[in-house]
């Protein structure tokens, strides 16, 4: 089995382990939710053993006492600066379930340069107004707000925790309503986009994604041309599913480190590492 | 280079640090309650 797949399996049985979850349509409740997980996986999938980054990242902004989190934001750039976006095309379940969705035999669809130019900044935005202002500044009387990106936007909550919990559990199913017809009408838009454009969410959506892109040309994992052994040939841009021009940039904001370049390459002039060597 | 290197390094520090003082600040606590605690809104009901 292909290695990136494996890691990703594992990585996604290891943050939902709570197994018995599922079956009794309940969440976990262990101390470990208050570590956070690396990758994009909601805290309420009844699987869960650990907390979202960015709906924990919500959770304190949108508290009464605080208006920033130390801990999150200090923990997600703990994980930007020692792996980069390798967490999104190694270890995120919910990457991982795009990736899967695109491996469904239909015709594939590649975003046209000029139009992905413009959309990849999208995520951008969704970070800082979904994920930090709105949670700071559009609180209620008593000074807290809702998950604004958790609420109106993010699939994977209706997915890994939505979906399973209303199918376990009848108290939740009679209270559905508008919201969970918005958030399922979004999340089937991500699902026809994910089989036939390659992981749109990632890279259009994820403020999680967004996050881990600044740190990709500073972390400590990185890419690296060699540039006497390069022909620019073009064949890793050819194969990268990100539209990425590798031998121009192979610490782009938008290699989430699949590795396909490095396989591709005729000459092995792309070389992965994890040091501060090549910065 | 020295920069680059200088960058990392204090990037890796300076978010040590911040894990430190959020958990000083008892940020976990809020973290654990809103995650023990189905978040209905995520979940698309709330």
């Amino acid at each position: 089995m292909d290695k990136r797949i494996l890691t990703q399996i594992i990585a996604t049985i290891a943050m939902n382990g709570n197994i018995k979850g599922f079956f009794e349509g309940s969440i976990f409740k262990g101390n470990s939710k208050k570590l956070c997980v690396p990758g994009l996986n909601c805290y309420s999938c009844p699987g869960a053993l650990g907390s979202c980054p960015i709906g924990s990242l919500q959770a304190v902004i949108g508290s009464i006492k605080y208006n920033f989190s130390f801990y999150i934001i200090g923990f997600m750039s703990l994980m930007g600066i020692l792996f980069g976006r390798l967490i999104c095309g190694w270890i995120c379940p919910f990457g991982f379930i795009q990736d899967l969705l695109y491996k469904i035999p239909l015709p594939k669809i590649k975003v046209n340069k000029k139009a992905n130019n413009y959309l990849k900044y999208l995520k951008y935005v969704i970070l800082l107004v979904f994920v930090i202002l709105l949670p700071m500044f559009l609180v209620n009387d008593v000074g807290m707000s809702d998950p604004y990106f958790c609420k109106y936007i993010c699939p994977a909550g209706t997915l890994e925790g939505g979906i399973p919990l209303v199918l376990m559990n009848e108290s939740l199913r009679d209270t559905i309503g508008f919201l969970f017809a918005w958030k399922i009408t979004l999340l089937i838009i991500t699902i026809i986009f994910s089989i036939l454009i390659y992981r749109p969410f990632c890279r259009y959506i994820c403020p999680l994604g967004a996050f881990y892109s600044l740190f990709n040309p500073i972390s400590f994992y990185q890419f690296k041309v060699d540039k006497n052994q390069c022909t620019m040939c073009n064949s890793c841009s050819k194969k990268c599913k990100m539209n990425i021009e590798v031998y121009k940039n192979p610490n782009s904001m938008e290699c989430i480190r699949c590795g396909d370049c490095a396989q591709i390459c005729p000459t092995k002039a792309i070389t992965k590492n994890f040091s501060t060597k090549n910065l | 280079m020295v920069k680059g290197k200088t960058l990392t390094y204090g990037v890796l520090l300076g978010s040590i640090c911040l894990i430190g003082a959020g958990i000083y600040r008892n940020e976990v606590n809020i973290v654990l309650k809103k995650a023990v605690n189905l978040c209905l809104e995520c979940i698309g009901i709330g």
